[in-house]
């Protein structure tokens, strides 16, 4: 049942993690009571409109290049009938109270649901603004509202031949009560929403000229930059230091003990980082990891072999024996993998005694807020976060533990009020920092005959997502139920499925990676049918069409990218093959098919991938566009590429130099294709990742090669 | 140690240690922050400045080797390639996250200086330095071509 699958989302677990956040983290009265939470809709909350006509959108979600400030304005300049020259956006305050995401109950963005949340309240904001509008300029005229008209940021009353512009009316509209009802238009009339091009990014000028500004831009009179030493291996505590050697360094200040480490005080950057080399430190290693990745995956292989925690679909079916037939077996191996966003964590702090200003790139602006306020003992409303554009995320700045908003509090309140402070990760320690996507293994069963699949069979291994941070309530019978998303129900009518979780532990620190389960899922999932489907002696694209009778978008999606690619098969001449994969993530549906081949340095060349999304009503359908280039890229370049390899319970490696990304030279032609929806919005930001690493492995599969194991497909001597 | 250097046609004196790598001289002394840290180690081309007009990495440039060489940064370069790229990454709707575009088009800059028309293999030869987490590869290079055609190349 789709509506009940969806409650096993991330976006369902983050709303029930709302209300634990909340009610445990949080001294905030009246959070508790978030599920109750009314939605929002005043345009003084959301829309700030200056005397020079110019309408900033107050945006509750942080741009890190999804476009959600340009959707927000696109949405809202829609309903207001305003000139898209006018529009602007901003980041709103931290304030729950006003700018809850309405699926999650708290101040957050993720689970690609920006504008699955938000659409329909943006549209309300927008059309009470207008009504305000024309009712300030209706009183200011002496005629009726009816009589008013709103083109493009010009509101006329034709039968007096009188026209004014927003500024004028503004102010008087602000003071006018909030209308209790606005009628919605008809989107037939949209003239923003879903035309291509008819709007461009409202950021891209300034991060195209370096005057975008970012928290590591942050400079204040008499501000000190830290960095901290954190502990080599993962689990390990600061036990002591000597910093004598730290303090001769120039500009060097002052070092701290913290929680996470050793903070290192300096006058600059450089300082920093030359103190934190030269200081001598001690841990308690007491608690600490102490294996390699090749020794989890043996773990992890042996509590496959046993029977795990049934999920998903037959769930409560008991165990069969698998049917007669010819069986196939596979295994499936997946590293633990950095989000590496281009800009390190990073943060600004002004803790004076009585209230705490900070300035980053908060993702759970709640959860960040009350986890600084606790670490300083303030009320909640003491604490002011700042949104601050930030350089890349890809789930690593939605953290459920809040950890770095800890860090950040704790290095302020360390070196006392009233010294503003900005805490910098380099970027080694943002690789060997943990937070990773689990590592997790895959084994899969499947039974075919007669020229069909009979039986699945699926044992998923690898950390919780949720286990031992404050979304744990969120697991119900102690499942976890996003570490096995895409894995536990299939987009395919197999009748004799069963899946089986296995929850591993370890003090490495996980969190969700760009598409979350579907990251891993995605992968075992989608090879493995593909297997079974070769076994069975069918086509790739029409073999999933014949099972996909229950799921119609992703048989939409499918046909959609076959047509576009002109599929024929999975040759492709020229010593290239093709693959193809589909997934359904965070309820948007996208097919896939790359074009691969092997390069002359024997690595996989991928060089061409066609990709049909059904994300329902599009906004924008060119931020849809580059939300499926870069996710694909993305998908790309840790598929054949990346891995954080774990060696005595800590990362070996630090950088770009050894951590490999995709780089332009590897990135291939990407094609998009649109399936026109009137669905409701649902997200683009993750749902372009998942179907990549498997359309690329089964591409692979065509070369003769066997669909890659283990990845990285290009692994590391 | 004082330093005299020359950046976007200003002389500036920095007292700073000689090891102290360009990039956080011009972020942290002269608060010029369009040119980014990525890596620390030349290997994602987010501090991608020009000395005398060619692109270079301020990130492993101690501040003792610049010399009377010119620094320019995103914040001063200028020109009609400058200016076509810009106004090409503006309406291509290049960046996502934006964090290393400042050294993006500091490198494309540079490449269509030295090549008007690059081909699609020149340009992965000299935009190859520079990292884009959030893949904006295919954007880019579309970029450049149009960059390309408007500069008459």
């Amino acid at each position: 049942m789709a509506a009940a699958d969806l409650t096993l989302s991330r976006r369902a677990a983050l709303q029930g993690a709302g209300a634990l956040v909340l009610g445990f983290l949080l001294p905030l009265k009246g959070a508790r009571a978030q599920g109750a939470r009314p939605v929002v809709t005043a345009p003084n909350a959301f829309l700030r409109i200056a005397a020079d006509d110019s309408v900033t959108v107050l945006v509750k979600h942080i741009e890190f290049g999804q476009g959600p400030w340009t959707a927000a304005a696109t949405v809202i300049a829609e309903e207001l009938d305003a000139d898209w020259a006018q529009m602007r956006a901003e980041h709103a305050p931290a304030n729950v109270a006003l700018y809850a995401n309405t699926l999650m109950g708290m101040q957050a963005t993720g689970g690609s649901s920006a504008m699955a949340e938000s659409y329909d309240q943006m549209r309300v904001v927008g059309a009470k603004a207008r009504a305000m509008l024309v009712e300030a300029a209706a009183n200011a005229w002496q005629v009726k509202p009816a009589e008013i008209r709103v083109e493009k940021g010009v509101i006329s009353h034709p039968p007096t031949k009188r026209a004014g512009r927003f500024g004028q009316f503004a102010e008087a509209a602000a003071k006018l009560p909030e209308p209790a009802s606005v009628t919605l238009k008809d989107p037939a009339t949209f003239t923003l929403i879903g035309k291509d091009r008819s709007v461009g990014r409202l950021d891209s000028l300034a991060k195209s000229t370096g005057k975008a500004i970012f928290t590591i831009d942050i400079h204040e009179p008499g501000m000190l930059t830290v960095v901290v030493a954190h502990p080599p291996r993962f689990g390990a505590k600061p036990a002591s230091f000597d910093a004598t050697d730290a303090l001769k360094v120039k500009g060097v200040v002052a070092v701290k003990q913290i929680g996470s480490g050793f903070a290192v005080y300096a006058e600059n950057m450089w300082a920093a980082i030359k103190g934190r080399s030269a200081l001598k430190t001690v841990w308690d290693n007491s608690a600490a990891e102490t294996r390699s990745s090749d020794q989890m995956f043996a773990d992890y292989r042996a509590l496959a072999a046993k029977p795990g925690r049934p999920v998903g679909t037959n769930k409560d079916a008991p165990a069969r024996p698998l049917p007669q037939g010819k069986l196939v077996e596979a295994e499936f191996l997946l590293p633990y993998l950095a989000h590496a966003p281009m800009e390190p964590l990073d943060g600004y702090m002004l803790w004076d005694g009585q209230t705490a200003k900070a300035r980053f790139g908060s993702q759970l602006q709640t959860a960040d807020q009350g986890a600084i306020a606790r670490v300083f003992g303030l009320p909640m409303e003491k604490v002011f976060i700042e949104t601050m554009l930030a350089g890349g995320s890809f789930g690593r700045r939605a953290q459920t533990t809040a950890h770095f908003a800890v860090e950040l509090a704790e290095v302020a309140k360390a070196i006392g009020p009233n010294k503003p402070v900005k805490l910098v990760w380099t970027r080694e320690d943002d690789i060997r920092g943990g937070y990773y996507r689990p590592l997790f293994y895959h084994r899969l069963q499947g039974v075919v005959a007669g020229g069909r699949i009979l039986a699945w069979r699926n044992q998923v291994v690898g950390q919780s997502f949720m286990k031992g941070s404050p979304f744990e309530a969120m697991m119900h019978d102690g499942v976890d139920p996003i570490v096995t998303e895409g894995a536990d129900e299939l987009l395919y009518a197999i009748q004799d499925f069963r899946c089986e979780a296995h929850y591993a532990e370890s003090p490495i620190p996980t969190l969700w990676w760009r598409s979350v389960g579907h990251t891993h899922t995605g992968y075992a999932v989608e090879c493995f049918v593909d297997r079974l489907l070769e076994e069975a002696g069918q086509d790739p694209v029409q073999g999933r069409l014949a099972l996909m009778g229950e799921k119609p978008r992703a048989a939409g999606v499918l046909k959609a990218v076959a047509e576009l690619a002109g599929w024929k098969g999975r040759a492709a001449g020229n010593g290239r093959a093709r693959g193809v994969a589909v997934c359904e993530s965070f309820g948007s549906f996208v097919a896939q098919i790359a074009e691969v081949s092997i390069g002359d340095n024997g690595e996989p060349r991928v060089h061409k991938i066609w990709c049909a999304v059904d994300c329902g009503r599009v906004v924008n359908p060119d931020i849809v566009r580059a939300q499926m280039e870069g996710g694909i890229g993305y998908a790309v370049g840790h598929t054949l590429y990346a891995e954080v390899p774990i060696v005595n319970g800590g990362a070996a490696i630090g950088n770009f130099d050894e951590y490999r990304s995709l780089r332009i030279n590897e990135m291939p032609e990407v094609e998009v294709v649109i399936v026109p929806s009137s669905e409701k919005p649902t997200g683009v930001g993750e749902p372009g990742v998942p179907p990549t690493a498997p359309a690329i492995a089964n591409a692979l599969a065509a070369l003769g090669r066997e669909r890659p194991s283990r990845l990285p497909v290009v692994r590391r001597a | 140690m004082t330093y005299q250097i020359k950046v976007n046609g200003t002389e500036h004196s920095v007292d700073a240690d000689e090891d102290t790598p360009l990039l956080w001289v011009l972020r942290d002394w002269l608060h010029l922050t369009g040119t980014k840290f990525g890596c620390g180690i030349a290997r994602c081309g987010a501090c991608t400045v020009h000395m005398d007009g060619q692109p270079l990495r301020s990130c492993t440039l101690p501040v003792s080797a610049v010399g009377t060489s010119e620094i320019t940064t995103i914040e001063a370069v200028e020109g009609p390639e400058a200016k076509a790229v810009q106004e090409a990454w503006v309406a291509h709707d290049v960046p996502q996250c934006g964090y290393c575009q400042s050294g993006q088009v500091m490198s494309a800059v540079a490449l269509l200086r030295e090549v008007p028309k690059p081909s699609d293999r020149d340009i992965d030869l000299a935009m190859n330095g520079n990292i884009c987490r959030c893949a904006t590869y295919v954007r880019i290079r579309a970029a450049i071509h149009a960059a390309s055609e408007k500069l008459g190349g």
